[in-house]
């Protein structure tokens, strides 16, 4: 089976800076791969390569088989779902309009738009009716995050990035959230890469976890894996301090 | 000055037309200018380097006092020369800057996060500048046309100086007669105009600008 995305062997600096090198992952076909480690490490940057906010000066990065550079970037960032902090919802649109996004820019008819926002919303608790009108301005930051993630999935891509999804909420909201995404997970199959700082979030989260440090891989497995045989110091440390 | 209401109502007719001439002078370089200063605004907003330099250029421009200004065009081909066009393009350049200036700090204050947002659900960048740029920075520029109308209502008024009409001539002649009514015949109206003109761009800003208040 082609895998969602792939990183071979990437480098990127930015500035004199040299934030990722030698980078190789690979997230499978409806898998969830959470990249963690310190601020620093490179991981936004990882995501930002996938949807070409950023291009790699060295490497290639591949979406479902593709080699991205050989893709006009305004398409393959149709085909990605997009979920940011906060949502990064567009503030003079209501919920409705925020949702239907991106089917607004490959010309979805309408009807099938408003049909299809309305499932979204209803999938991620938020029923069209009462939230529809809305505007950001009047939501909750966890209603937020809801939309943002709808918005995301909208014209149901195969593969979704996530950059900090849940960063930004309190601890209820988001542990409700994230219970909440592993049930849209298993609803919809979608591979995804999530970028977090949090542990916990990513061992709740994902079935495999990619340490990183200092723009380098330290080591990708399943939470056993990273507990019982981590590959250095930093893992273990890191690992014994995210539980903690 | 017990008199200066009934003086006003009879002379209703040249006041009249003087306020439609002044007021088409202002709407037809106000609406110049932002044709101009829309679009220079919003490429200045992309180019951070060349901004700094064309701002603070258009900032000089805007210290030349308007009588110089206006003497200086009067010789100028095509630009230039005696009536309401040289009244236009000086009054265009005094709206430019506002303008300008508040494009590009619309333009550059929308929140990085929700460019970034737009670019990574995959707008082009027209698309991007379309529907979420400009009207998020829609009541800046708005409150930066209100700026440059309402300067150049007080500016028309030099503009008879080049033969361009508006309520200047009244104040022109009062001043010429040492006339203190004719004076103030020209010089009320014109402030009434800039503040009603100043309160309907006021109203369309916070119209625009709805989605702030939640």
């Amino acid at each position: 089976m082609i895998p969602a995305v792939q990183f071979e062997g990437v480098r990127k600096s930015l500035g004199d800076r040299v934030v990722l090198d030698g980078f190789t992952l690979e997230v499978r076909s409806g898998e969830t791969v959470a990249l963690i480690g310190p601020s620093g490490s490179g991981k936004t940057t990882a995501l930002k390569l996938v949807n070409r906010l950023l291009e790699p000066d060295g490497g290639a990065i591949r979406v479902e088989g593709r080699d991205v550079r050989a893709e006009d970037p305004i398409a393959l960032r149709r085909r990605l779902g997009y979920v940011i902090q906060e949502g990064g919802l567009f503030p003079h649109w209501n919920v409705r309009e925020n949702v239907e996004t991106v089917p607004r820019l490959l010309g979805w008819p309408e009807e099938r738009r408003r049909r299809r926002a309305e499932e979204l919303l209803e999938m991620v608790g938020l029923p069209a009716a009462e939230f529809a009108p809305r505007r950001p301005r009047e939501l909750s930051g966890g209603q937020r995050q809801r939309v943002g993630v709808a918005r995301a999935l909208a014209a149901d891509p195969p593969t979704v990035l996530m950059d900090e999804p849940f960063g930004a909420l309190d601890p209820i909201a988001r542990g409700s959230l994230q219970r909440e995404f592993l049930e849209w997970k298993r609803r919809l199959g979608k591979a995804v890469l999530l970028v977090t700082h949090d542990l916990r979030e990513a061992f709740r989260l994902a079935d495999r976890i990619a340490v990183l440090e200092g723009g380098r891989l330290r080591q990708v497995g399943t939470r056993e894996e990273l507990e019982r045989s981590p590959a250095d110091a930093f893992v273990r440390e890191f690992v014994a301090q995210g539980i903690a | 000055m017990s008199g200066l209401p009934g003086y006003f109502w009879e002379r209703r007719g040249e006041i009249g037309a003087l306020a439609g001439q002044h007021l088409a002078l202002v709407a037809i370089s106000t609406a110049l200018a932002v044709a101009v200063g829309l679009p220079v605004g919003v490429a200045l907003a992309r180019r951070p380097r060349v901004a700094r330099p064309v701002l603070a250029f258009a900032s000089v421009v805007q210290t030349i006092p308007s009588l110089a200004l206006f003497g200086f065009l009067i010789p100028l081909p095509l630009i230039g020369g005696i009536g309401a066009r040289t009244a236009i393009v000086a009054l265009l350049f005094y709206a430019l800057l506002p303008i300008l200036r508040n494009t590009h700090a619309g333009i550059t204050s929308v929140d990085p996060a929700i460019v970034e947002a737009a670019t990574g659900l995959g707008m082009t960048q027209r698309e991007r500048l379309r529907s979420v740029e400009l009207p998020l920075a829609l009541p800046v520029v708005l409150a930066g046309v209100r700026i440059a109308a309402v300067v150049s209502i007080g500016l028309a008024t030099i503009a008879a100086a080049v033969g361009a009409g508006g309520l200047g001539v009244l104040i022109y002649r009062g001043i010429a007669t040492v006339d203190n009514r004719l004076i103030l015949a020209g010089a009320v109206p014109a402030a009434l105009l800039a503040l009603l003109v100043d309160g309907a761009l006021g109203l369309a800003e916070r119209r625009w600008s709805a989605w702030r208040r939640a």
